[in-house]
C-alpha cells in the first residue's frame, strides 16, 4: 500500500534546479532507502516530505506530493500538523541542549498529546524503549542529552522522533557519525520501527540499505534514475548507471 | 640536509621568535600605559580617602546658647543659637589672639562647624552646661597641609596657608589634636562647593538610577529588535538597509544622543531637566545597537541543527526561538548588554547636554530627582581649581573605575554561569 506518492516533483534553489520530474511511491511500513553520490538530490527529496525546504529561503518546489491523498506541497498545508505525523532523524545528532527527560517529552509537550504527568512520563519510557536506550538512561533521565555519546544521542533522537507516534519518520543518513556498533544499534532499531512506522532513509553506505530497506531508490544528479525492489536493485538493475555506483565504478 | 634547507629552516625558526618578540613588545608597552596611568590615579587619589579633623574642646554654654528653659526640650536645642559657642571652641585654641587672628582661626575649619557643634549637642543632649572635645572637620587648606601636599617653605604671600595658622596647626599637631581618620563622608555626602565637605553620593545614585533606566528601556527593545531580525524578518533590501543602519548607530558620536535627547525628551516630552531618568533614556539610545549587536551575534551562533531539530519535532517558528534559540543566545546577549552598560557608565557628553551636569547638593531618592553622574562628577571637579578637588578627581575615578570592573566581571560570571548549564 502506498503511504506517500510523489508526482513530478521538481526542486529549485534559486536559478539552480536540484531535483527533475522525480516520481516515486514509497510504500507503507516498509523502509525505502534513497542511495546516490553526494549532491544528487536525495537529501533535497527527503526534506520535500516534511516541508524543511521552507527554512532555504530560495528553495522552491514544484509537482504533487501525497500523503495518504493529502496534498502535502500545498501553501494551505498546516506545517506543524505535517510535522507531528512526519518525524525526522538529521545526520549529526542533535538533541536539545536539555535533559534526556525534556528531549523526549518536548513534542508531546507542544502538541499538547500527554494530559497528566504520569501519562508524560509514560510516553518518555515507551519512546525510549523503543529506541532501546532505556536501560542505559532511565537512571539519569534528568542529566543534559548532549552529555551521552555520540549513537546513543542519535537514539535520543529517534526517541524524540517517536514520542509523537508519527505515521513517517525521515532519516537523513543517520548513522554517518556514528562508529559500527552505534550503526548496527540504528539498524536493529529500524528494523524494529518499520512494524509500526514508514521509514525513508537517506543513506551513503550500500550496505546498510542493502540490509535495512525493502525499497531502495538510486539518484544521480537529481533524477531518480532507478526505483524498485532493493534485492533487484542490488542483484539485477535495469539501468548502467546503478549497476555503475553499486559496483563502486563511480560516486 | 643540505646547506640551503638548512639555512631556510634556520629563517623561519628566527621569524617565529622575533614575531613572538614584538608581541611580547606590544603587550609590555600596553600594560605599561596601563601602570602609569593606575600609578598616577592612585599616588594623586588615595589620600582623599583620608579626611583631616581638627579637635578641641566646645563648652555648651546655656547662656550663651540662650537657652532659657530648666530642661529643654529637643525643639529647644534646635532653635538654639550655636554662634558663640562655635566661634568660641574655635578661638579658644589661641587665648591671646587678636581681632584679625580669630578670623584665620575660623578658616582653619569647614564653614559648617556651626553645624557639626550643634550636631554634637542634638545628639548627646547631656552635654548641655559640660566641656566636651569636639572633632571638626579642618579645612581644605589645613586637610592638604596635613596631607603634605602644600609647600611650606615658599614666601607666605604664595601659600594660602598663612605662618600664623601654620602655627596653630603645628601646635595642634604636636598635642596630637589633628586626626586623620578614613572619609566615610565622601561616599555618604553629596557634592559641595568646598572639597573638604564633597562627596560623590549624589552622583553615585544618579549613575545607579541612570543604569537602571537605561536597562529597563534598552535591554527589551533591543532583544525583541534582535530576535525579530534575525529569527523572522525576511531578508531583503529593507532589512538590510536597517542593519547598516544598526551598525552606523552604534558609530555614532555619544554627544549627538545628547542633543536628541536634549531637542526630543526635554523640548516635546517635557521630561524633567537634570534627572537620571532623562539620562538614562538617552544613554539607552546609545546602548541599543550595542546590545542589539550582541544579541543577533549570539543568536546567529546557536547552532541551525537546534533549530532544525525543534521545527522537525513540529514547533512553530515562535516555539523554536523562545524554547530554544533565545534561551542558547542569552549568556551571548547578557554580557552584551553589560559590555553596553559598562560604556554608557563612562560615558559624560550626553549626560552634560540633558543637564545631568548642574551642581547638585542632594542625594536623589528616585530616577525623578535632579542628579549628577560620576563622570560628570569628574568633568565638574576636574574644572575646580583647589587641590582638595584635585586628589577628589582621582578618587572618583576610582569609585568609576571599581564599578566597571565590577559590571564587567558579572559580565564574566553570567556567562559562564550560563554557558555551564547548556554544555
Amino acid at each position: 500500500m502506498s503511504k506517500i506518492k510523489a508526482e513530478n516533483v521538481n526542486v529549485y534553489y534559486g536559478s539552480k534546479q536540484a531535483l527533475f520530474d522525480v516520481s516515486i511511491d514509497i510504500a507503507e511500513k516498509e523502509v525505502t532507502a534513497l542511495i546516490g553520490p553526494s549532491g544528487c538530490g536525495k537529501s533535497t527529496f527527503l526534506r520535500c516530505l516534511n516541508r524543511m525546504n521552507d527554512v532555504i529561503e530560495i528553495c522552491r518546489v514544484e509537482g504533487s506530493i501525497k500523503m495518504d491523498n493529502l496534498e502535502l506541497n500545498s501553501r494551505k498545508l498546516d506545517v506543524v500538523r505535517l510535522r507531528e505525523s512526519v518525524g525526522m532523524v538529521f545526520q549529526k545528532p542533535n538533541p536539545f541542549p536539555k535533559t534526556i527527560y525534556e528531549n523526549v517529552a518536548y513534542g508531546p509537550t507542544i502538541h499538547g498529546i500527554a494530559q497528566s504527568k504520569e501519562e508524560m512520563d509514560q510516553i518518555v519510557e515507551t519512546s525510549l524503549k523503543k529506541a532501546a536506550l532505556w536501560n542505559e538512561v532511565k537512571d539519569r533521565l534528568d542529566e543534559i542529552g548532549t552529555g551521552l555519546s555520540g549513537g546513543q544521542q542519535q537514539r535520543l533522537c529517534i526517541a524524540r522522533a517517536i514520542s509523537v507516534s508519527p505515521e513517517v519518520i525521515l532519516m537523513d543518513e543517520p548513522c554517518s557519525a556514528l562508529d559500527p556498533i552505534a550503526t548496527a544499534q540504528i539498524e536493529e532499531l529500524i528494523d524494529d520501527l518499520k512494524k509500526e512506522v514508514t521509514i525513508v532513509i537517506v543513506t551513503h553506505s550500500m550496505s546498510q540499505a542493502a540490509r535495512v530497506s525493502q525499497k531502495t531508490g538510486f539518484f544521480h544528479l537529481g533524477k531518480l534514475i532507478e526505483f524498485g525492489p532493493t534485492d533487484k536493485i542490488f542483484k539485477n538493475p535495469d539501468n548502467q548507471q546503478t549497476q555503475d555506483y553499486i559496483t563502486g565504478r563511480f560516486g | 640536509m643540505n646547506n640551503f634547507k638548512q639555512n631556510l629552516l634556520k629563517k623561519r625558526y628566527n621569524a617565529e621568535r622575533r614575531f613572538q618578540w614584538y608581541g611580547k613588545i606590544a603587550i609590555g608597552l600596553a600594560l605599561s600605559f596601563l601602570a602609569v596611568f593606575m600609578f598616577q590615579i592612585f599616588s594623586k587619589g588615595y589620600s582623599a580617602f583620608q579626611k583631616t579633623w581638627i579637635v578641641t574642646e566646645v563648652h555648651y554654654d546655656k547662656e550663651l546658647l540662650l537657652i532659657d528653659a530648666e530642661s529643654p526640650s529637643k525643639d529647644d536645642l534646635e532653635n538654639a543659637d550655636y554662634y558663640d559657642v562655635a566661634y568660641k571652641a574655635m578661638t579658644s585654641l589661641d587665648p591671646r589672639l587678636t581681632e584679625e587672628e580669630d578670623r584665620q582661626l575660623i578658616q582653619m575649619v569647614s564653614y559648617k562647624y556651626e553645624t557639626e557643634v550643634k550636631d554634637l549637642l542634638l545628639k548627646n543632649p547631656d552635654y548641655l552646661g559640660k566641656i566636651v572635645p569636639i572633632k571638626l572637620t579642618a579645612s581644605d587648606d589645613v586637610d592638604q597641609v596635613h596631607k603634605g601636599n602644600y609647600p611650606r617653605d615658599i614666601p607666605e604671600k604664595n601659600r594660602r596657608v598663612n605662618d600664623y595658622q601654620l602655627q596653630i596647626y603645628d601646635m595642634l599637631n604636636e598635642r596630637g589634636d589633628i586626626l586623620s581618620e578614613f572619609n566615610i563622608s565622601f561616599f555618604t555626602s553629596p557634592d559641595s562647593r568646598e572639597a573638604e565637605l564633597a562627596g560623590i553620593a549624589s552622583s553615585f545614585m544618579g549613575t545607579v538610577f541612570s543604569i537602571l533606566v537605561c536597562l529597563a528601556f534598552s535591554f527589551p527593545v533591543a532583544v525583541l529588535a534582535a530576535i525579530y531580525l534575525e529569527e523572522f524578518a525576511p531578508k531583503n533590501k529593507f532589512t538590510d538597509f536597517i542593519e547598516v543602519n544598526i551598525n552606523n548607530l552604534a558609530a555614532v558620536p555619544s554627544i549627538v544622543f545628547g542633543l536628541l535627547g536634549l531637542g526630543v525628551l526635554l523640548a516635546v516630552f517635557n521630561l524633567p531637566r537634570s534627572t537620571p531618568l532623562v539620562g538614562g533614556i538617552t544613554l539607552s539610545l546609545m546602548t541599543l545597537p550595542t546590545i542589539i549587536i550582541a544579541a543577533r551575534a549570539s543568536l546567529k551562533a546557536v547552532p541551525p541543527s537546534i533549530r532544525e531539530a525543534a521545527l522537525a519535532m513540529g514547533a512553530s517558528n515562535m516555539q523554536t526561538t523562545m524554547h530554544h534559540t533565545v534561551p542558547l543566545s542569552m549568556p551571548g546577549t547578557l554580557s552584551g548588554t553589560i559590555i553596553g552598560l559598562a560604556q554608557a557608565l563612562g560615558e559624560t557628553a550626553p549626560l552634560i547636554l540633558i543637564g545631568m551636569v548642574a551642581f547638585v547638593n542632594t542625594i536623589p531618592g528616585t530616577p525623578v530627582d535632579p542628579a549628577a553622574s560620576l563622570p560628570v562628577q569628574i568633568y565638574i571637579w576636574s574644572e575646580s581649581a583647589e587641590r582638595g578637588f584635585v586628589e577628589k578627581v582621582s578618587a572618583c575615578i576610582m569609585v568609576l573605575l571599581a564599578f566597571l570592573i565590577l559590571m564587567n566581571l558579572a559580565a564574566q560570571i553570567v556567562r559562564h554561569k550560563f554557558e555551564k548549564k547548556w554544555s
